[in-house]
């Protein structure tokens, strides 16, 4: 039997798994049972009305795709009257996504939509800044901090910043979301790129350029977790390219405490409990009794088995 | 077959291993494609679709599943069939499917067709791999005692498809094509005011083509006379949680809204979609 509980930032989990804001809605119920999950977390709410981008709104890639979705959101009062009831059904607690064009509108934002039924936020920085010419708040640690500290002095709720992985330096990101009041990092949104067609040779998506998500981009956000995590205390959320228990496992022992799957989930949509099973089964396998004990348990190259051995005892 | 996640009342939609039973070229460019399937796959309606996980071809792998609009199913025996044109990465692959070989399906998905009562003959008009999407129609219609003239339009007499399937359900087939030219907007159009007039038409019926689509809208809203239109688009995830799939619809307020094809529909009502 292997402990799968995890606290994230002051929030107590079932498990260390759950869905990518994006990537999960009322629909996957159909197919899995919520109830298993270690949290919900929503697609961003705004407080605009959003239709969202131009379509193709997807373009694949190799080994993941390009998305510029653009956030559709059908405001506040549909999330409250409509969202936080259906998950008030199921188990898990839900993180509310929001997002917004300014540091004054994710303060209110986040003000307005921490009711009950909404267990923690997820502010969603990695948006464009209409206050920084669009540059997304967490593109730097200066924006970061400004809104990070508006954000802290308008909720009491625990809460979460996601991260871009576009910025340069995202453990100074990290340590201004930390120094600001954040309760947690979730390391990371998806990566600026864009694709051509060669037929047509136009661009694959609506919007030119999007985000890419999927496998193709877990090398580079593994890395990032694990420069955030020898940067911050706060507990880190690891997102990209996470398909199964062995993806899980490498972010845990970078230095994540959660994750969520994302972009697997389009593909498979049972990837969630796959990975709440792999992981629990790597547990099993390995002689670890608290799945908690992965976090940043990381060895370094020249360390031996007695090492692991050793990690593993500290965790029984 | 084996069941990803198991199936039941609770969840509706299964990912499944489905064993190819029969992968077979009916003409130059479509396929047919038959697999061993069982609930909740061969609870499927006419209008759903199954999301498939395409196999590699050549060197390309595709990553994202595609949508594939249902031929037939049939529940007593097992058994879900495609009809598809092989076109691109994803469709090459499901053309190396063999017997033996098993196709991992996620379904069935999406709003099907309806039929009401009051209705006693209807018009199904469409076009190319839409065609593929209406036949499954007439078997519905058949069992509800409903008739149904179709009309199937193609570039060439060798590539319209469905037609002993509309018959084998006792529907009337028109063929038109471009060759001829009798697929022209202008002569669909006459030929539809005729059913109109017979009282062959009590709602209308399309898929595949957005002129079509637009003769349907303008001759429904002439006529009153109801329909539904299957649409396609390029999708992600098809259950509702990435907004790829969206497409313009008149609000119900007034204005323009984003509906998913994959969640909202495929199936609309007629005169929802903005043409485009």
């Amino acid at each position: 039997m292997v402990d799968l509980t995890v606290k994230i930032g002051g929030l107590q989990l079932a498990n260390p798994v759950m869905p990518a804001s994006g990537t999960f809605s009322d629909g996957l119920a159909r197919v899995i049972d919520f109830n298993r999950l270690g949290a919900f977390v929503t697609k961003t709410v705004t407080r605009e009305l959003r239709a969202g981008n131009a379509t193709p709104r997807v373009a694949e890639t190799a080994g993941g795709m390009l998305n510029s979705i653009g956030i559709p959101s059908k405001g506040v009062d549909y999330f409250i009257d409509q969202t936080l009831p259906f998950y008030g059904r199921f188990k898990p607690p839900l993180i509310a996504s929001i997002s917004a064009p300014t540091a004054d509108g994710f303060a209110s934002l986040a003000a307005e939509i921490g009711v009950a039924g909404v267990a923690a936020i997820e502010a969603n920085i990695s948006c464009p800044n209409l206050e920084q010419d669009g540059r997304a708040f967490a593109m730097t640690s200066q924006a970061t901090a400004g809104v990070v500290a508006r954000l802290r002095a308008a909720t009491k709720l625990p809460l979460w910043v996601k991260l871009t992985p576009n910025t340069g330096d995202i453990a100074e990101v990290a340590r201004a979301a930390e120094a600001n009041g954040a309760d947690a990092v979730v390391v990371a949104n998806t990566i600026l790129g864009m694709a051509i067609d060669v037929d047509t040779f136009r661009p694959r998506l609506g919007s030119i350029t999007g985000g890419l998500s999927g496998p193709a981009v877990k090398p580079i956000v593994l890395r990032q977790v694990y420069q955030c995590a020898r940067a911050v205390k706060i507990d880190i959320v690891g997102c990209g390219g996470i398909a199964n228990g062995n993806d899980a496992v490498e972010y845990l022992l970078a230095g994540a405490r959660a994750v969520q799957v994302g972009t697997a989930t389009f593909v498979h949509p049972t990837a969630l409990l796959r990975v709440i099973d792999e992981l629990e089964g790597f547990c099993n396998r390995r002689g670890f009794a608290q799945v908690a004990v992965l976090t940043g348990a990381l060895l370094s190259a020249g360390a031996d088995e007695t090492d692991v051995e050793w990690r593993q005892e500290a965790g029984q | 077959m084996d069941t990803v996640h198991a199936a039941n009342s609770l969840f509706p939609v299964a990912e499944q291993f489905a064993a190819v039973i029969a992968n077979v070229a009916v003409n130059a460019e479509y396929k047919h494609l038959v697999v061993a399937a069982e609930p909740p796959a061969t609870d499927v309606v006419a209008g759903q679709f199954f999301h498939l996980l395409c196999p590699q071809s050549g060197d390309a792998a595709p990553f994202l599943r595609r949508p594939m609009s249902v031929y037939a199913a049939d529940r007593e025996h097992g058994r879900v069939e495609f009809l598809y044109k092989v076109t691109g990465a994803g469709t090459r692959g499901l053309a190396t499917l063999a017997p033996s070989h098993r196709l991992n399906m996620l379904g069935p998905l999406g709003r099907g067709f309806t039929l009401e009562s009051t209705w006693r003959h209807i018009a199904v008009v469409g076009r190319g791999v839409g065609l593929a999407t209406l036949a499954p129609l007439a078997l519905m219609a058949e069992r509800s005692g409903v008739g149904v003239t179709a009309i199937l339009s193609a570039r060439r007499l060798d590539l319209v498809m469905s037609v002993e399937l509309f018959r084998s359900h006792g529907a009337d087939v028109i063929i038109v094509t471009d060759s001829d030219r009798s697929s022209d907007v202008s002569n669909v159009e006459r030929l539809l005011r005729d059913l109109a007039a017979r009282h062959r038409a009590d709602a209308l019926f399309t898929c595949g083509s957005n002129r079509l689509l637009l003769l349907l809208q303008r001759l429904g809203k002439e006529l009153g006379i109801p329909g539904q239109v299957a649409l396609e688009q390029q999708m992600a995830c098809a259950l509702g949680m990435c907004f790829c799939c969206v497409r313009d619809f008149h609000a119900t307020a007034g204005g323009v809204e984003h509906r998913r094809v994959c969640w909202e529909g495929p199936v609309f009502g007629l005169q929802e979609p903005i043409s485009w």
